[in-house]
């Protein structure tokens, strides 16, 4: 059904999303919850250090990247170094392109979620000999699980479709670094490769829609667990 | 026995307090609305940090600010039952109630669900659960955490009449059967009137007075403090007859000669049994004499014991002794005075029996 170069642009979008999603979801729910729960000066520095890859042109982001995380940035060279690891012109390094772009929208769902929940069913946990730990593994984070799905699914989509950022500190490598989006790219900058570019085009919105059905699902699911069944 | 000595600043009001709770029965701290009865529990329970005094529960310090000593409310072994039940909406009820529940409390489960009257409901969701089914189980989950002592939060607050009358039913069992000693925060001088044998009297941030539950429903000087309209006493009695024809209950109080009897709506309880009988200060009136006798009134002698202080307004409340208890009278100042009334006096009080609700009867 799919040519090998459509299945290669799939699969690695999927991995690259997929490695982008796991490795912010820890991270986001803490920034998340730093945010949600605590005063500090300075909070709304870091509030707009975190929001900037919403409103920055992504490509700001990927020659940012580039910039520091290049082999003539202090830090690039300092992986390249000590741990001999380059990120730019690989697939981790397109999943980081991904990760960057992701990491506001997980960080705000989850951050919604945490600051509806009913802090008072904290503070029942609590009296009920359950120290700080235990009550937000047992309360806090079942109650926003919804929350947390659903802003890895958004995470997730926003990764798929990343361009600007990939483009710029990834590159547009067959196999390597060419996900959904830049094979589309590359097949419309192609004369007589229309009818490719049109399936790929459909591929992606199946991709999305998946993505956004099976997140309504997973929510949908959840938030009924909380409301209770029906006796 | 608990004991607090704390003070807070919140906003404009200032708690600064002692309270005292024995480590047996029921004891009730009642205050208005803003008096900063829930602000105590809280700093009690550990959900607030006072600005500085001590709290001691025997003898552990669970708060010693000269010594930097807090202990977090995790550790503190107390339940705490609040207003709102707060249960956790993603278990169900089996799972609330096991939350807190130690290895070693796993034998009471049973017990505890069934004083409760919550067996049927184990397997559902809390979003499910009535008001008053929902204060239950926010009971037993606190219980089930073996605590040392159960602090309660306005818990009959928001439920109507039958719902209330229920749940009070519920904590006089588990007060009576645990052993497990309370302190229950109420505005409604009924409730405390059901359930406490202590109270401890809380205005603007500090606790002002407290004593026996009976005492101070008799202490006329609190009477601006607890509402004259609600004024009222708690007398002992027992049950002597009941009359199934006419649908009432004959009660005696100690102390009255034989045969001296008041007449309330048919009980629950058996011949024998000992009720509290709380006694509205306007429902009771007094006459010099039993004549004329009138067929719904019940007279009982009593003494004259003290007569209130108020120098204005219509009403003036009076204590009267019957049999050894006190009990409240609310006349008008005309009478006072036209029936020259004076300490030490013989009289009557009066008492019609459709004054007496059966939410007025507790059966010991």
């Amino acid at each position: 059904m799919l040519t090998p170069l459509e299945w290669e642009a799939l699969s690695l979008s999927l991995r690259v999303s997929g490695v982008a999603v796991a490795a912010i979801l820890l991270p986001g729910l803490g920034m998340a919850y730093v945010l949600a729960r605590f005063d500090f000066p300075g909070k709304t520095l870091l509030d707009g250090i975190v929001h900037l890859p919403l409103v920055l042109p992504p490509v700001v982001v990927g020659y940012l990247l580039l910039v520091s995380l290049g082999r003539q940035g202090t830090l690039g060279q300092w992986l390249h170094e000590t741990l001999g690891v380059s990120l730019p012109f690989t697939w981790q390094g397109a999943a980081l392109a991904g990760a960057v772009m992701a990491f506001p929208l997980l960080v705000r769902a989850v951050r919604l979620s945490l600051e509806s929940v009913d802090r008072k069913l904290e503070e029942a946990a609590r009296t009920l000999g359950a120290s700080r730990w235990k009550t937000f593994l047992t309360v806090t984070l079942p109650l926003i699980l919804p929350g947390i799905l659903t802003g890895g699914v958004l995470a997730f989509a926003r990764s798929l479709s990343e361009f600007g950022a990939t483009i710029t500190f990834a590159s547009n490598i067959p196999g390597e670094t060419r996900t959904l989006p830049l094979a589309l790219y590359s097949l419309v900058q192609t004369p007589g490769k229309e009818a490719a570019a049109a399936r790929l085009c459909v591929i992606s919105v199946i991709v999305a829609l998946i993505a956004l059905v099976a997140s309504e699902w997973l929510a949908r699911r959840a938030r009924r667990r909380l409301e209770g069944r029906h006796a | 026995m608990l004991e607090a000595k704390v003070s807070q600043r919140l906003g404009d009001f200032t708690l600064d307090t002692s309270l005292a709770v024995p480590a047996e029965g029921v004891t009730a701290l009642f205050g208005r609305s803003g008096s900063g009865k829930s602000s105590l529990i809280r700093l009690i329970a550990g959900l607030g940090v006072p600005d500085s005094g001590s709290i001691r529960l025997g003898d552990t310090w669970l708060v010693d600010t000269q010594r930097r000593r807090w202990v977090p409310p995790h550790r503190r072994q107390l339940g705490v039952v609040f207003q709102e039940a707060r249960l956790f909406p993603h278990y169900s009820v089996r799972g609330n109630l096991r939350y807190g529940m130690p290895r070693a409390a796993r034998a009471d489960f049973d017990d505890l669900v069934e004083l409760l009257g919550i067996g049927h409901l184990l397997s559902r969701t809390p979003g499910l659960l009535s008001g008053g089914e929902a204060r239950r189980v926010a009971i037993g989950r606190a219980l089930l955490s073996r605590p040392r002592m159960l602090l309660m939060d306005e818990p009959l607050t928001g439920l109507d009449g039958v719902r209330k009358q229920e749940l009070l039913h519920y904590i006089r069992r588990l007060a009576r059967d645990t052993g497990v000693p309370i302190l229950f925060v109420s505005h409604d001088t009924r409730e405390i009137g059901a359930l406490a044998d202590r109270v401890a009297l809380i205005e603007e941030g500090r606790v002002m007075a407290s004593g026996p539950v009976d005492e101070m429903f008799a202490r006329l000087d609190l009477g601006p403090r607890t509402g004259h309209f609600e004024a009222s006493s708690l007398l002992e009695a027992r049950i002597v007859a009941h009359d199934e024809a006419l649908c009432l209950t004959r009660l005696a109080l100690p102390g009255m000669p034989e045969g001296e009897m008041l007449s309330v709506a048919r009980l629950e309880g058996r011949v024998g049994d000992a009720v509290r009988l709380r006694l509205r200060a306007r429902d009771v009136g007094v006459t010099s004499t039993r004549t004329p006798p009138m067929p719904d009134v019940d007279c009982l002698p009593a003494t004259l014991r003290e007569i209130g202080d108020e120098t204005h307004g219509p009403f003036v409340e009076v204590m009267l002794d019957v049999g050894g208890q006190a009990l409240r009278a609310r006349l008008t100042r005309e009478a006072v005075s036209q029936m020259g009334l004076h300490t030490g006096q013989a009289l009557q009080a009066r008492l019609r029996s459709v004054t007496i609700s059966r939410h007025d009867v507790i059966v010991m």
